[in-house]
């Protein structure tokens, strides 16, 4: 073994390296903060704020940024706060929260089957959340009244059930000894299609209007949200961003391999439950708020990553993306485009073709999520 | 090593620790790893039954035998990868199933046969996670975690790559950072899965040399899994033969390599000689006439 004599110091030995910093990042409070990680979370951040004041200018009614800014601080006149506060507030905020339900969702699946196929979309979550959802919808078959009540607590928690109901099949159908994410990914596309029929299948005996209803649901829209739908999803991430956060030291570890992350100290099946049931749960929020809003769980993360040049997708600066992406979108349908489209086929158009880049480009390099 | 002592402290608040234990009565050290009866299996497919085999402290051990003979397996059930289906695995005494994983892994460090190479990530990052069972909430990084992960790479030589990509470094050098890895992890006792798997003659030399003085300087514990039989000979202080779901051979390189054992557990035809250069054991194949 050949050691270099006297140089056992610190950092700032490599050569392009001012002395003094550290390539690496820095240490407060004992954490390691990526400089790259901080400045990619603030810029998506900063993102967001703007794509939320676009979002609620964007639209029929013109609105100035200094209207929505003075309305939003308690200064507009009697109609400007009906269009702001009442009308689109709630859906630049919903768009918002799915969109970080989604990102954070897809961030927890990609890094802990450690491959950016392995999103709740593909692995069959968001399919087993819709037929919940579409089987509340389509079989509660009420007046308007009883869809109102099931939109604010019902709907979430069929959601919820549908797609943990789904995680626990593939996950089950693909455990051997360790996760295997192509065995996972390629059960969760069978599932997705068995989900799927199952959903059309119930759509098609459904009543007319329940059908019409499920249908346009599926798409993927932010037209329908409304306050009572945004609570649940806020609530989810309020609860479920803290606990993942904290699984972020063994999401780390785990990318080193399971046997690895076990001899670390890991207790490597309590960390994987922890982390499938806070993507599920984010999941079914989001789903049962604006429907399947498809690719971004899948996109979102990786676009984060690339940002914050990491080798995991960072959880927070992702879920800012998907928040991005979403109200991005939506606000881009409603002051672009013309006619109202659902944001999910804007999301789907543009995040298809991406899926295919990365696959196409996964096979010449195999790389890890 | 100084860094051991909160360990050695915190394990003798609930226990005579290692070291009162050695003084002892009997004067017998306790071993560092020790399998009573057991039985490991995949899938119903008995590797080992009832086996018991105890791994003193402070020497290098080396599991040898031939190709699916289960010294792999039995590494794992060590370090609590694979937990068997009967019988018991001790750490220092206690029964592993009764320490947390954390608790497990400030005592017991295992280098799995492939580890994966995270992407993005700097060799100071990749040997910085052998902090973690140090750490936890209320415990964060402190200097002393920047010390010895400072440490860890000048003894294996790595601080000039410090802040080179993991991924762009070489097979050896890739090698030498899990090691570093492992140093960091301070664990008293560490265990090899085929350290030099993939590396040319002199890269695996250099692994031995390292683990090694890991072994004479730090006084750890080794326990690893070698293919080449000659180098386990001359790198290890004791060799275990296994094969045939039990322990075909066990003592010092000289009392194992004999063309006897390697007939009986590698099917192998051979004659034993002093190596010239450092005396120990050298297989010299024969081919069949």
């Amino acid at each position: 073994m050949t050691t270099q004599a006297g140089s056992t110091q610190a950092s700032g030995t490599a050569p392009g390296t001012a002395p003094g910093t550290a390539p690496h990042g820095h240490r407060f409070f004992g954490r390691l903060w990526r400089g790259r990680v901080v400045t990619a979370t603030i810029g998506c951040l900063v993102a967001a704020v703007l794509v939320g004041i676009l979002g609620i200018v964007a639209g029929s009614s013109s609105l100035s940024i200094a209207d929505a800014v003075q309305t939003l601080l308690g200064a507009g006149t009697r109609a400007q706060n009906l269009i702001v506060l009442d009308l689109r507030l709630p859906r630049v905020v919903g768009g918002l929260l799915v969109g970080a339900a989604l990102g954070l969702a897809g961030a927890l699946t990609q890094t802990f089957a450690r491959n950016p196929l392995a999103t709740p979309d593909i692995i069959g979550v968001t399919s087993g959340a819709s037929l919940g959802a579409v089987s509340a919808i389509v079989l509660a078959g009420g007046g308007y009244s009883v869809a109102a009540g099931l939109l604010s607590l019902g709907l979430p928690a069929v959601a919820a059930i549908g797609a943990l109901t789904t995680a626990a099949i593939v996950y089950g159908l693909s455990w051997r000894g360790g996760v295997d994410s192509y065995r996972l990914i390629l059960i969760g596309i069978g599932a997705t299609a068995t989900l799927t029929g199952i959903t059309s299948y119930l759509i098609a005996k459904a009543q007319i209007t329940e059908a019409a209803t499920a249908a346009q649901w599926l798409v993927g829209s932010l037209s329908g949200i409304s306050w009572a739908s945004v609570w649940p999803v806020l609530v989810a991430l309020i609860v479920i961003t803290p606990l993942a956060l904290v699984q972020s030291t063994s999401l780390d570890i785990s990318q080193l391999g399971d046997d690895m992350s076990t001899g670390l100290g890991v207790a490597i099946q309590r960390h994987r439950l922890i982390v499938i049931v806070c993507a599920v749960l984010l999941t079914a929020a989001a789903v049962s708020a604006s429907g399947p809003i498809e690719f971004v769980a899948f996109v979102a993360p990786q676009i984060a990553r690339r940002l914050a040049k990491t080798g995991r997708p960072p959880l927070l600066a992702s879920a800012l993306v998907g928040a991005v992406v979403v109200a991005g979108g939506d606000a881009l349908v409603r002051g672009v485009l013309p006619g109202e489209i659902p944001v999910g086929i804007i999301t789907a158009i543009v995040g298809a073709p991406y899926l295919i880049w990365l696959l196409t480009r996964k096979s010449s390099r195999e790389g890890t999520a | 090593m100084t860094a051991h002592a909160p360990t050695i402290a915190r394990s003798g608040a609930a226990r005579p620790s290692t070291s009162a234990a050695a003084s002892g009565a009997d004067g017998v050290t306790p071993p560092a790893l020790e399998a009573r009866g057991v039985t490991l299996a995949y899938d119903r497919a008995v590797v080992f039954e009832g086996l018991d085999l105890s791994i003193e402290q402070g020497r290098v051990t080396t599991l040898i035998g031939a190709n699916g003979s289960g010294k792999s397996t039995l590494l794992k059930a060590f370090g609590r990868l694979l937990a068997p289906s009967a019988g018991s695995v001790e750490l220092g005494g206690r029964p592993m199933k009764s320490l947390a994983t954390r608790e497990v892994a400030r005592r017991l460090a295992i280098l799995p046969q492939k580890p994966l190479t995270p992407s993005a990530t700097t060799v100071r990052d990749l040997v910085s996670r052998g902090r973690h069972p140090h750490q936890s909430l209320l415990r964060p990084w402190t200097p002393q975690d920047s010390t010895v992960v400072d440490t860890a790479l000048a003894s294996t030589g790595l601080t000039e790559l410090a802040d080179r990509d993991a991924g762009s470094l070489s097979g050896g050098q890739l090698q030498r950072a899990w090691i570093a890895l492992i140093l960091a992890q301070e664990a008293p006792t560490i265990l090899l899965d085929e350290p030099t798997t993939f590396l040319d003659l002199a890269h695996q030399l250099d692994v031995l040399r390292l683990v090694r003085s890991i072994n004479r300087e730090r006084g750890a514990t080794v326990v690893m899994v070698l293919h080449d039989l000659t180098l386990a000979g001359r790198y290890s202080d004791r060799l275990v033969v296994v094969g045939e779901g039990r322990v075909i051979a066990d003592g010092t390189p000289w009392e194992v390599l004999t063309p006897d054992t390697l007939r009986r557990a590698f099917a192998l035809e051979a004659m034993v000689i002093p190596d010239p250069s450092s005396g120990a054991p050298l297989i010299v194949p024969v081919d069949p006439e």
